[in-house]
């Protein structure tokens, strides 16, 4: 293993350390998230499901499924968490 | 000779753990080309080979087959030969033996398995899998590998023997060795299947996927990742394929490890349920069982092999160069280590089955099968895991590991030889993805199933890149579940707390046992027969001697006659006569009474 160096000797800024690259990542992000909702309008839909053809389907679930999994995984940590020395 | 092998090929299990033999008595270049070499050749032995059944030995009255050569082990033959060459690749640089033998016998042992025609094999390789494993979970050599390796070894000693019962009571049932399909209901089979189920890691019998892997070593959990769940799936293909238990167990089981990864701390632990996860699905189409889900199970296990080593390797080169692994201790390690960082954020939008990576030509195909099966709940069942996958693999490990808290390290990229190890996997992630006819071709059945179209593209991106935003709306607001040092009970606890207790109590009853064995028969109960022997001979002599008796030599005659004789009993001084006396007064003894 090489020598390690560590924040306090490293004074070089780094692509997200500049706020306006983090802020044009993010905007990118949106502008693809806004992208995804109105091609929804103009695609060509033949889902197993009726479900799957509603507009917008696909987004809600997305959100939606990722919502309830942190959540779900919050309310785990409360019973399941323990030390890390628990077993030892 | 060679003509003969090159056209009839020759077991690639078997070049593996033959050749494992010989790496410790190389050195150096010719050992690493020695190395890669081996891959090479179990290809070529694959590839010569045409679908049937091979290399059959005659055993007692069974033949035993090495060689079930047909369209759905050939290409679990092919993505096994090809991740062992990118492991080897990883681990070049490790100058430990061990973990490279073991690594080569792990690995022909699953291919082993993959081409096993009969029970028999099946079973001995089985378990030379489990054993070859363990080693690479020891070879770590720090105390929690050390426990975390017997109680993987233990399980799977259950498992095999689960397998073995099943085996035997199944030879007994239809007199046949041949693996075959077959339907749940006997013991026999209920045996076997349990027996699969653990090396599947299928919950309740899973927690051993994520004890032990997280305490391997950097390069051996890139093989661990592989084998053990990826030849159980073949198996399970092979022998219960359509099972409908299998449909609700595989669809628990893409759900069930999405929380537990979101909340783990030890980045390996992530993927191991990541990888419960991913098998899970595997399991679903093996339960469904139609052409496009078994389709959808050997594409997706060959897809997962390539972007779970990709996972690992990454994140084991963070460990490796930073000596850390924990969400708490690292982050923000894209500034020093890019290259790292870009190949595990293509593994992690494979596992994510992003647009134009591995999981979307693949995972979408078990999807799919569940859909044309009506089945709703396990339709949704999948999406809901799929989007957890998101949440767990696709954003939590790269962020909280090169992006999140900038954790202050700078550390360098790794060797050259893991860079290439996962640019080659990298690669592969993307090509199979962008030209899924390659993969196409070599699927068991005919495949008419079409990846990229508008809808699915766009539902697709619309899941995952929503599911993004979540993520992203909990971390802004600070909901998000922090990163913390601690473990998460999981199902392990019934045998490791109880474990410790049953440890505690055989501790307080057999050392007590033991203690007092001691006190009783070393100590005292010796001591009295010992004193019962000296005793009385002591009182006699005593009795008949001690007035005439002067202490030796000695001037101080302080010493009772009494004193003197026990003295001289304790050091064995007593003069010659008192023996003679003592051994002529027995001798009148037993004379008079015998």
């Amino acid at each position: 293993m090489e020598e390690k160096k560590d924040i306090t000797e490293d004074t070089k800024t780094y692509l997200f350390d500049k706020p306006a690259n983090v802020k044009g990542l993010l905007g990118f992000f949106f502008c693809l998230l806004i992208l995804l909702i109105i091609l929804d309008f103009f695609i060509h839909k033949h889902g197993y499901f009726g479900w799957e053809n509603w507009p917008g389907f696909f987004a809600a679930f997305g959100f939606v499924a990722c919502v309830m999994v942190i959540s779900i995984a919050k309310l785990l940590r409360v019973f399941a968490k323990r030390d890390e020395r628990y077993y030892d | 000779m060679i003509n003969h092998l090159l056209n009839t090929g020759f077991p690639p299990g078997l070049v593996f753990i033959i050749g494992a033999l010989f790496i410790p008595l190389l050195k150096g270049r010719v050992k690493s080309a020695f190395m890669l070499m081996l891959p090479v050749l179990a290809f070529i032995g694959l590839t010569r080979v045409s679908v049937g059944t091979h290399w059959v030995v005659k055993f007692l009255d069974y033949n035993l087959v090495f060689g079930q050569v047909d369209r759905l082990s050939i290409p679990f033959g092919y993505i096994f030969i090809l991740i062992s060459f990118i492991a080897v690749i990883f681990a070049m640089h490790v100058k430990d033996d061990i973990q490279h033998v073991s690594g080569f016998i792990y690995a022909g042992s699953a291919l082993g398995v993959t081409f096993a025609g009969d029970l028999f094999t099946l079973y001995i390789f089985w378990e030379f899998m489990a054993i070859a494993s363990t080693f690479l979970i020891l070879a770590r050599k720090t105390k929690e590998s050390h426990s975390a390796a017997f109680r993987y070894i233990m399980v799977h000693v259950v498992g095999g023997l689960l397998l073995l019962a099943g085996i035997i009571l199944y030879i007994k049932d239809t007199g046949s060795m041949t693996i075959t399909h077959m339907t749940l209901g006997t013991p026999a089979t209920w045996l076997i299947f349990m027996g699969i189920a653990v090396n599947a890691a299928i919950p309740p019998l899973h927690p051993w996927l994520k004890d032990a892997y997280p305490e391997a070593t950097v390069t051996g959990a890139v093989f661990l990742s592989a084998f053990t769940t990826k030849s159980a799936v073949y198996i399970m293909a092979r022998t219960f394929a359509g099972t409908e238990l299998l449909i609700w167990l595989g669809a628990f089981m893409t759900v069930i490890p999405v929380f537990y990864a979101e909340i783990e701390n030890d980045v390996r632990r992530v993927l191991g349920y990541s990888l419960i996860n991913q098998v899970g699905f595997m399991m679903c189409g093996v339960g469904i069982g139609t052409q496009l889900a078994i389709n959808g199970t050997v594409s997706h296990a060959f897809c997962h092999i390539l972007y779970k080593a990709l996972l690992f390797m990454s994140v084991g080169s963070v460990l490796y160069v930073t000596g850390k692994i924990k969400c708490t201790d690292i982050g923000g390690l894209y500034r020093t280590m890019p290259m790292t960082c870009i190949f595990c954020l293509v593994g992690a939008m494979s596992i994510s089955a992003f647009p134009l990576f591995s999981g979307f030509v693949s995972k979408s195909m078990i999807i799919s099968a569940a859909g044309h099966g009506h089945m709703a709940i396990i339709w949704l069942m999948l999406q809901f895991a799929s989007a957890g996958v998101i949440a767990h693999a696709g954003i939590k490990v790269p962020y909280f590991t090169f992006f999140g808290h900038d954790s202050g390290i700078r550390a360098k990229e790794p060797p050259l030889n893991m860079l290439i190890a996962m640019g080659i996997a990298a690669f592969l992630c993307i090509f199979l993805a962008v030209c899924p006819q390659y993969l196409y071709s070599i699927l068991p059945y005919p495949v008419d199933y079409v990846p990229y179209t508008g809808a699915h593209v766009v539902g697709q991106l619309q899941l995952l890149l929503f599911g993004v935003l979540a993520f992203y709306m909990f971390l802004k607001s600070g909901y998000y579940p922090s990163e913390v040092r601690a473990i998460n009970l999981d199902l392990d606890w019934f045998y490791r707390k109880p474990m410790r207790a049953v440890d505690y109590v055989f501790a307080k009853v057999l050392n007590g046992l033991n203690s007092a064995a001691d006190q009783v028969i070393v100590k005292d109960f010796t001591g009295a027969v010992n004193r019962f022997a000296v005793e009385p001979v002591l009182n006699l002599t005593c009795f008949v001697l001690a007035p005439f008796v002067k202490s030796g030599d000695n001037t101080d005659s302080d010493l009772t006659g009494r004193q003197a004789i026990a003295s001289a009993f304790r050091t064995g001084t007593t003069p010659v006569g008192i023996y003679s006396a003592c051994a002529c007064l027995f001798i009148v003894v037993l004379y008079i009474f015998l």
